[in-house]
């Protein structure tokens, strides 16, 4: 099952192959003439290097299912072709046991190999670039200390042209900022942490910023929310408060949300479940607080739009009609009549974002497919939703989505049984 | 002064009034695992029991380490099956282990068994497999392993009544095929390999018109003496 969540910036990726192979080359014959690592490893620095990596989320992806520890060789479809990632042990002829803390600042911060590769987008450099050197040497000094696995990187099998690295040159050009998070002085140390871990190891522009068909997202929309290509789910906007903005959640909504995965306001599923399962579980309160701080403030709260429908009237009413037979029937014994849930295990669907915003692309696969949030140390056994594909036809979903979307005060816009259709197909692995 | 303790009284009471409006505790999900696996429901039934769909399989009763087994291998894709494997992909090991006992302690009553769609020749076939196996092609009977009355041996070997031939033959089909796979040595899939295709249609037909044994329980653990080691099932 691929469990990578970071397969979205489809046209990113590990590096290719063959430069690799020549940068471990290089690599290790550099580090055979520097071999300069301490005697004793410093306990602190590798518990730090080992917590920093989970906020940077590294295991997602650099470790395949069933496979060996940060081995790589997890496969991200991507709508260029099929990325693997690479083996991140300390073995030194697959994996980087040769590479020096400075070769592995400089390929996080720069994107480019040791021997001056690019390294395909899908690896966030884009927001590991804002880490500092510090935190980059406590995650390499980890990564030294997990035991090596000599395993062979995959190469890629991306299609043409994508295939042709230098392409990379113009993605770069157009969406790459080199530099370390610089902290704005007009905000507080804790506001300043929280955006350190959301734009830097954190990576969440990855999803929640709209990609373009370059496969690049834009700073000026950072954080404005898009549908992640292959997986579709749409990763809300995290600004706007008709989406996922936090404008008007309370700081431990947020925080319970983001390491249990469940809230009073709303529940984590699909690649967000993903991030929750493997990193964010594992914050400090300290850093989740910060985080959902800093969220909070980039919240930009815009008056609601009024309604807009691409339904016929007519049409609309019969399907929020049907819509409320089928809540009524299967839905509220756990969601309740008036959509408030038992929270926050059984999530409120009134007044909730995700519910209602333009995308109906997650309540309709909701309602399709189900789902857990991920079991984490705050909420070892969750509660899961049924799947409803088996049951439902098109317009039966098509109907009950309307009616969650419009009923009790929400805000959303009715969704046709094609939309629905189309969904039943969406990738579920 | 008086008037001051009017606003006291008034003001005590609003407050309690208020206080007892938002004491009110929101609703709470009950805290069973009968809530927590509602998920199943829809197409495994509510108490395992299995559903009108002849692919889902009925859950209630097999071994918990069977079961265990199956919800591992779905959390980590080894066994393939989206919806499944989508599920179970963030749950963590101790969870799926109650998942499992959970239906593993379900008793509901099997279904009818099923009218077979089969020549008297076909189930015959079947029940000679199923009783006593095919020596001569390497199969040994599948009442060997899952026993005399198909209910199945402690802690992880699944009984093979109350599921429809559709279910069984994709699974044999499965195995034959090497698309399921279980920990080494994978006994199912050296079994399924030396399975034909008629025979699988033959087991699958005869096992689906069983009728209920009196005790649906599986086996307690080493009643049987498996005939090669099964990577599943400690010996």
């Amino acid at each position: 099952m691929t469990r990578c969540m970071a397969f979205r910036p489809q046209w990113k990726s590990a590096l290719s192959m063959a430069t690799l192979a020549g940068a471990l080359l290089l690599a290790s014959f550099a580090a055979r003439s520097e071999d300069a690592k301490p005697a004793a490893p410093d306990m602190s620095l590798i518990e730090k290097g080992q917590y920093l990596a989970r906020v940077g989320d590294c295991i997602a992806c650099h470790t395949a299912p069933e496979g060996k520890l940060f081995a790589g060789g997890l496969a991200m479809p991507t709508p260029f072709g099929t990325l693997y990632t690479s083996n991140i042990t300390p073995d030194r002829e697959t994996g980087i046991g040769g590479w020096t803390a400075d070769q592995f600042y400089a390929t996080m911060h720069t994107g480019r190999f040791p021997d001056g590769g690019l390294l395909y987008p899908a690896m966030p450099f884009g927001s590991y670039t804002k880490v500092t050197r510090q935190d980059s040497d406590a995650i390499f000094a980890y990564l030294q200390t997990v035991p090596p696995v000599r395993q062979a990187n995959r190469p890629h099998d991306l299609k043409f042209p994508f295939n042709n690295r230098s392409l990379i040159l113009g993605w770069r050009t157009l969406f790459f900022k080199e530099g370390e998070y610089s902290p704005d002085l007009n905000q507080s140390a804790e506001w300043n942490r929280g955006a350190y871990l959301v734009e830097g190891l954190g990576h969440c522009s990855m999803c929640h910023t709209a990609i373009n068909a370059l496969g690049g997202s834009s700073e000026s929309q950072a954080f404005q929310g898009g549908l992640i290509p292959m997986q579709n789910w749409y990763a809300p906007s995290l600004t706007s408060d008709k989406e996922a903005g936090l404008g008007d959640w309370s700081l431990k909504d947020i925080a319970d949300l983001l390491k249990t995965g469940v809230s009073a306001r709303g529940a984590v599923y699909g690649p967000m479940a993903d991030v929750v399962y493997n990193s964010l579980q594992y914050l400090t309160d300290a850093d989740v607080q910060a985080m959902a701080v800093y969220l909070k403030s980039l919240a930009q709260p815009r008056p609601p739009a009024a309604a807009t429908s691409n339904l016929p009237g007519f049409e609309s009413s019969l399907l929020v009609a049907l819509g409320k037979t089928i809540y009524d029937n299967q839905c509220a014994v756990c969601h309740g009549p008036q959509g408030l849930g038992k929270p926050p295990h059984f999530p409120p669907l009134a007044n909730n974002q995700s519910i209602q915003m333009g995308s109906a692309v997650n309540p309709i696969r909701m309602v399709l497919n189900g789902g857990y949030p991920p079991g984490t140390s705050g909420d070892p056994v969750p509660y899961g939703m049924p799947p409803f594909a088996q049951s439902l036809s098109d317009d039966e979903v098509a109907a009950v989505v309307t009616y969650i979307r419009t009923a009790w005060g929400n805000r959303g816009t009715p969704v046709s049984a094609a939309d629905a259709n189309s969904l039943r197909s969406a990738p579920l692995d | 002064m008086e008037r001051r303790w009017f606003y006291v009284a008034l003001l005590s009471v609003g407050g309690l009034g208020l206080r007892v409006g938002f004491a009110q505790p929101a609703e709470e999900a009950p805290d069973t695992m009968e809530a927590r696996v509602m998920a199943c429901v829809p197409c495994h039934g509510a108490k395992g029991e299995g559903t009108d769909n002849a692919y889902f399989p009925r859950l209630a009763g097999k071994p918990a380490g069977y079961l265990a087994n199956q919800l591992h291998a779905f959390h980590t894709g080894r066994r393939h099956y989206p919806p499944m494997n989508y599920l179970l992909a963030y749950l963590p090991e101790d969870y799926l282990k109650q998942i499992a006992e959970y239906f593993a302690a379900q008793r509901p009553p099997l279904p009818a068994p099923a009218d077979p769609a089969v020549s008297k020749d076909v189930l015959e076939r079947g029940e000679s497999l199923v009783t006593h196996g095919d020596a001569a092609a390497g199969v040994p009977a599948c009442s060997s392993c899952h026993g005399p009355h198909l209910t199945g041996m402690e802690p992880a070997i699944p009984g093979l009544l109350g599921l429809r031939a559709t279910y069984i033959s994709a699974q044999l089909g499965a195995w034959r095929y090497g698309t399921r796979t279980a920990a080494g040595p994978d006994c199912m899939q050296i079994v399924a390999g030396h399975l034909t295709e008629d025979d699988v249609k033959a087991v699958a037909a005869f096992l689906a018109a069983r009728p209920a044994p009196p005790d649906l329980a599986p086996a307690p653990q080493g009643t049987f003496i498996l005939p090669f080691a099964c990577g599943s099932e400690p010996q």
